[in-house]
């Protein structure tokens, strides 16, 4: 293989991994948005949380990542559940602007939460995965990544089976299309908002747990739900499969400009890649990939 | 033995708008009754005080007493008047437009205790409806106008309900599709003892299928009577049925008799 061509697939194939975790907290992102229509500006906030919970517990009690992983998603889901009760169920029935406004303040004050208990130094995760580099016909991807990719595509297959086959799932797609018929069948729209919370806040902290393993984590770390915008505008901001798609598109497309346009800016590229993605996106396709509006019948 | 008792409600919407002003009615255990009514008489009002659906409108029960079983239900949520038995077919097929025909079976069925169950009801909604079955993974968006009518009826039986609320199932179908649409639904009241509460237009047709009608203005029963003697009655053929005293069809010239229309004023 020309070094060339080896140098595209290796930026592929790492920005394939960090698109699958952007993939995953797109996923999360959009299951809210569909079932409430509440952009959730907290969602950054909520990766982070996840990433210091988990990484508190392995270094503070000293047990072993799988069981810091368990107690992580129990304290998303208890998160996502104190959260819809505490500041989004007092305003059902509110305009949704007011209920977007304070994903904006519930942002803020899950940061200061993060500073006032852990600082603002990055903190690395103990090692869990090996870093030792694992060669493809001249392809290096570390261990890490690997498992990165295979705990993002393993969370989105059981979301997606989740949604197509089990009566929650079914009965939480229905909410999304038509609340009040979906009321009128003794579904319970409170449940559906409190569970689709829950499972945007593990999808999240899993995201945090997997990109903190790879970079170490710090307050900064919050502003991964901001790149995650991207990917769901790309999508498609109602569409799960599109935030699947733009996260890991998001991922690539970054990679590759960082990769091959660094040089001529001085670096930094990376970090601007994606809003550039947006603001195209927004010009040539709002509706994004797969935001379907409406079936028109025929 | 009565089985909906809705007596004497006010409904108001927003907090200023009277849409109900004593209504009542009732509904006899296995019979099919119709509620009939010019537009904007307040018909649907009537179901979605009846099924809960109101509070999610801005609408409230403001006096009076629904009954369901004995019991007072207007207090309570959507989801545990379904519980006990009451589904609202609501009007205008909707759909869950970007689920298959299958999973809006499925949501339909949600309080249903196991899948076996669902699995079950889904098999007869099948056998009503063996045209829907044929489409069963099709989106639901894209069936035609009396699949969709058949699949949202066929998502009331799911529920297994006492009481079933049909609003306007008729509207915008082919007259041919709603005769067998009205069809299937007097099997399902025979068959599956399901007592109906029917919203109609199409007055002469639902009376056919009824037991027991009710003719409603300006939020408010202005007559009822059983079926028989509804179309013996003199103003509801004029104005409903559109007959004349020889029961001929009335001509076009005559359209301005209905500025004789009766105002049943109480």
């Amino acid at each position: 293989m020309s070094s060339e061509l080896l140098h595209f697939l290796q930026l592929v194939v790492t920005g394939l991994v960090i698109g699958s975790v952007y993939a995953l907290v797109a996923l999360g992102f959009v299951l809210i948005y569909k079932a409430t229509s509440v952009i959730n500006f907290a969602q950054g906030e909520f990766v982070l949380v996840g990433a210091y919970i988990c990484l508190d517990v392995i270094v503070r009690f000293q047990i072993p990542f799988v069981w810091a992983f368990c107690l992580t998603l129990g304290f998303s889901v208890l998160l996502g559940l104190l959260v819809e009760r505490l500041m989004l169920r007092p305003l059902i029935g509110e305009p949704i602007i007011t209920v977007i406004m304070v994903t904006i303040g519930l942002a803020t004050v899950l940061k200061s939460i993060v500073t006032l208990f852990w600082g603002t130094q990055i903190r690395v995760f103990p090692q869990i995965f090996p870093q030792e580099p694992l060669e493809f016909h001249g392809i290096v991807v570390s261990e890490v990544y690997l498992w990165t990719f295979g705990f993002a595509l393993l969370f989105m297959a059981v979301f997606a089976l989740f949604f197509k086959y089990s009566r929650a799932g079914i009965a939480m797609r229905a909410t999304a299309a038509d609340q009040q018929v979906a009321q009128s069948m003794g579904i319970s729209v409170k449940r559906i908002f409190a569970i689709s919370w829950c499972i945007a806040a593990v999808v999240s902290g899993v995201g945090g747990i997997l990109i903190g393993n790879i970079n170490g984590i710090n307050i900064t770390l919050a502003d991964f739900g901001l790149k995650v915008f991207p990917a769901v505008i790309l999508g498609g901001l109602d569409s799960i499969i599109g935030a699947i798609i733009g996260g890991l598109t998001v991922g690539i497309l970054e990679n590759l400009m960082g990769g091959y346009l660094d040089m001529y800016f001085g670096g930094g590229v990376k970090e601007v890649a994606p809003f550039f993605v947006l603001v195209v996106i927004l010009m040539i396709k709002p509706y994004g990939l797969f935001g379907t509006v409406e079936i028109e019948r025929v | 033995m009565t089985l909906l008792n809705v007596n004497n409600i006010e409904v108001i919407y927003n907090d200023v708008i009277l849409v109900l002003k004593g209504m009542s009615l009732s509904v006899e255990e296995g019979q099919i009754v119709s509620l009939l009514g010019a537009n904007g008489a307040g018909k649907t009002t009537t179901l979605k005080a009846i099924s809960g659906l109101l509070n999610t409108e801005e609408g409230e029960v403001t006096d009076g007493v629904i009954e369901f079983e004995g019991e007072p239900i207007h207090h309570l949520d959507p989801e545990e008047i379904v519980r006990r038995g009451i589904f609202q077919v609501m009007e205008g097929r909707r759909v869950f437009e970007d689920l298959n025909v299958e999973e809006n079976l499925v949501a339909a069925g949600h309080l249903q205790k196991s899948r076996k169950k669902i699995k079950e009801r889904q098999e007869l909604v099948f056998s009503y409806f063996p045209r829907i079955k044929e489409r069963r993974n099709v989106l639901a968006g894209y069936l035609s106008g009396g699949e969709q009518q058949m699949l949202v009826i066929g998502r009331a039986l799911m529920a297994q309900p006492k009481l079933m609320l049909l609003d306007e199932p008729s509207l915008g179908l082919s007259p041919l599709l709603v005769g067998e649409i009205f069809h299937i639904i007097k099997q399902i009241n025979e068959e599956q003892r399901t007592t109906i509460l029917l919203v109609e237009q199409n007055a002469r047709l639902a009376l056919t299928i009824s037991d027991y009608g009710y003719i409603m203005e300006n939020g408010r029963i202005v007559l009822d009577d059983t079926v028989e003697r509804l179309r013996d009655n003199e103003d509801v053929k004029r104005f409903y049925l559109g007959l004349t005293e020889v029961g001929t069809k009335r001509s076009y010239r005559d359209v301005k008799h209905y500025k004789r229309r009766k105002r049943w004023l109480t």
